[in-house]
């Protein structure tokens, strides 16, 4: 593409353009400095946008939409109620199947605590009832009171439905995570385009004497370019680092559902922070780029 | 000045009843003057008659409040920015106030028109050095020039003139604080280039100077009088 080959081309570049303009100014440090900043906010939001996605994979998988009844109750009642139970659950909008467990997978629930060979039938064990609910979920108050209307050793065990609202959070906030570095990137060609402005215009003189001389507004322009780009993508992989560091040093307790031991990257995810430096020198490219030929059309 | 006056043929420049005024005023008026090629012109005048005007003129710098310029064949008002950037590589130009890059040293400011119209390369390294000890700077090539003193940035910037080897050389006031000895030098490298073919306009005080270029090229010499182009008379 010839974007690709334009950038390249300004890369390796032609030096003696970029030292057409003096390096003295403070746009330049500027911009090193507020594109390291840019890179370093970068890097957590990323972090926060691959984390909080991955929260959000993990918790969802775990939801499963399913969830249990527990019957217990005296063994002559044990049958009618969990027909009882059943024939609730079937009138119940939002459950999608039920099913009472047989012995033989009760025992295999059991058997990794009391070992093999348990004898189901002389102790009083509560019957389990799988609940498959529909996308939409069922009401699980209404369920309970009509589970404790029909049959009273019911109990409805939805445990994993709690994290609903935490999937939907964590959604929420990978999105917050993405929109951060949108705001970021955009902050960056603001903040670009107001050094590179002032840059052109303290360097009018340079601009004027290059014209003088036979320079094309393209070759003034790329000189301007070369720098800030160079100095963005620069600043941002400084900046990059020393998030990436931040991050792999952060305290990692391993206590389960405690969110923030999962801010981090994971395996290859961290191959992700090091396209920021390219992201910002693609940011400064063109802000610099459409800043410079504005400059260089109104000075006629 | 009729046209028939300056010879027939393409110029490379030419005033047709150009005039010019700052701020509304009136300075030129009616010039016409064609530079064909491989002419050699001198241009005098009192101080503020607007010789740095007509050969800003000349290079586009500033386009005519009336009548119109063309260089090489094109109307210097109607000339886009990249057309203006490739009729100036062909010209070579020393400005009255040199316009240089001050945060470069001189031979990279000499080398500059090389390397804004890509031509850059070993061949010219050589170039570049033989120029400059022409012109006897090849010792301060290094300095900045704010360091230089007026006459050393004139002689660069002549150096700077010629280095694309330009069909045309605009030169105002080149010999203004230089010695005789050196001044007659320059000229010596202007009648030079004006053999090899290059098209010549030099603004100057110094009727010396004419004097003795015309005892080596057949040169016109013209000046501007109240806002007008003459043909200098024989009293030089
Ligand atoms: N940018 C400008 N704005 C307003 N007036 C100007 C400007 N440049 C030159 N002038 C005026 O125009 C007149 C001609 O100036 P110009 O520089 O062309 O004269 P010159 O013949 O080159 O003089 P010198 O021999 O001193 O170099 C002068 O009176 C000068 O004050
Ligand atoms: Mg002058």
């Amino acid at each position: 593409m010839s974007l690709a080959r334009r950038v390249l081309g300004l890369l390796q570049g032609d030096a003696q353009a970029d030292r057409v303009v003096p390096k003295r100014g403070h746009s330049v440090r500027l911009t090193l400095f507020t594109s390291a900043a840019m890179a370093f906010l970068a890097v957590f939001a990323l972090a926060m946008s691959l984390a909080a996605g991955r929260l959000a994979d993990r918790w969802s998988e775990a939801l499963a939409r399913s969830s249990t009844i527990r019957i217990s109750a005296p063994a002559a009642e044990m049958e009618p109620q969990t027909w009882a139970v059943l024939e609730v659950l079937q009138q119940t909008p939002g459950v999608e199947s039920a099913r009472a467990l047989t012995d033989e997978e009760q025992q295999g629930l059991l058997e990794p605590w009391f070992g093999p060979g348990l004898p189901l039938e002389d102790l009083p064990i509560p019957r389990l009832v799988e609940v498959i609910e529909t996308a939409e979920g069922y009401d699980g108050e209404g369920l309970r009171q009509r589970l404790a209307a029909e049959a009273p050793g019911a109990v409805l065990d939805d445990h994993t439905r709690w994290r609903r609202p935490l999937v939907q959070a964590a959604g929420r906030l990978r999105m917050l995570g993405w929109i951060s570095l949108a705001l970021i990137a955009a902050s960056t060609a603001a903040m670009v385009t107001l050094a590179a402005q002032s840059a052109l215009a303290a360097n009018e003189r340079v601009i004027r004497v290059m014209r003088l001389i036979g320079a094309r507004d393209v070759y003034i322009a790329r000189a301007f370019v070369r720098r800030f780009t160079l100095r963005a993508a620069y600043g941002a992989a400084a900046g990059t680092v020393l998030g990436m560091i931040a991050i792999a040093i952060l305290p990692r307790a391993q206590t389960e559902g405690a969110f923030l031991t999962g801010l981090g990257f994971a395996g290859a995810e961290w191959l992700w922070p090091l396209i920021l430096p390219l992201l910002a020198g693609l940011t400064a490219f063109w802000a610099t780029r459409v800043a410079a030929f504005k400059r260089l059309r109104r000075m006629q | 000045m009729t046209e028939a006056a300056f010879g027939r043929g393409r110029a490379v420049i030419e005033l047709k009843d150009a005039g010019y005024g700052y701020g509304g005023g009136t300075l030129l008026e009616e010039m016409n003057l064609r530079l064909t090629p491989g002419s050699f012109h001198f241009l005098t005048g009192p101080s503020g008659a607007g010789k740095t005007t007509l050969l800003k003129l000349c290079y586009a710098d500033l386009t005519p409040t009336s009548g119109e310029v063309t260089l090489f064949d094109q109307p210097s008002h109607q000339m886009s920015r990249d057309d203006l950037a490739h009729a100036r590589q062909r010209m070579g130009v020393v400005h009255q106030n040199c316009e240089f890059l001050d945060h470069l040293p001189i031979t990279e400011n000499v080398a500059l028109p090389l390397t804004v119209s890509r031509r850059g390369g070993p061949g010219e390294d050589a170039n570049l050095a033989d120029l400059l000890g022409w012109v006897g700077l090849a010792g301060r090539k290094n300095a900045l020039p704010p360091e230089l003193s007026g006459g050393e940035r004139q002689r660069a910037a002549l150096a700077r003139a010629v280095i694309t080897d330009p069909d045309v050389i605009l030169a105002d006031e080149p010999t203004g604080n230089i010695d005789w000895e050196m001044s007659l030098r320059l000229l010596q490298l202007l009648v030079e280039l004006n053999r090899m073919g290059k098209t010549i306009l030099v603004a100057t005080h110094d009727l010396s100077l004419i004097r003795a270029a015309k005892a080596q090229v057949s040169a016109r010499v013209l000046r501007i009088a109240k806002g007008r182009l003459q043909l200098a008379g024989a009293d030089l």
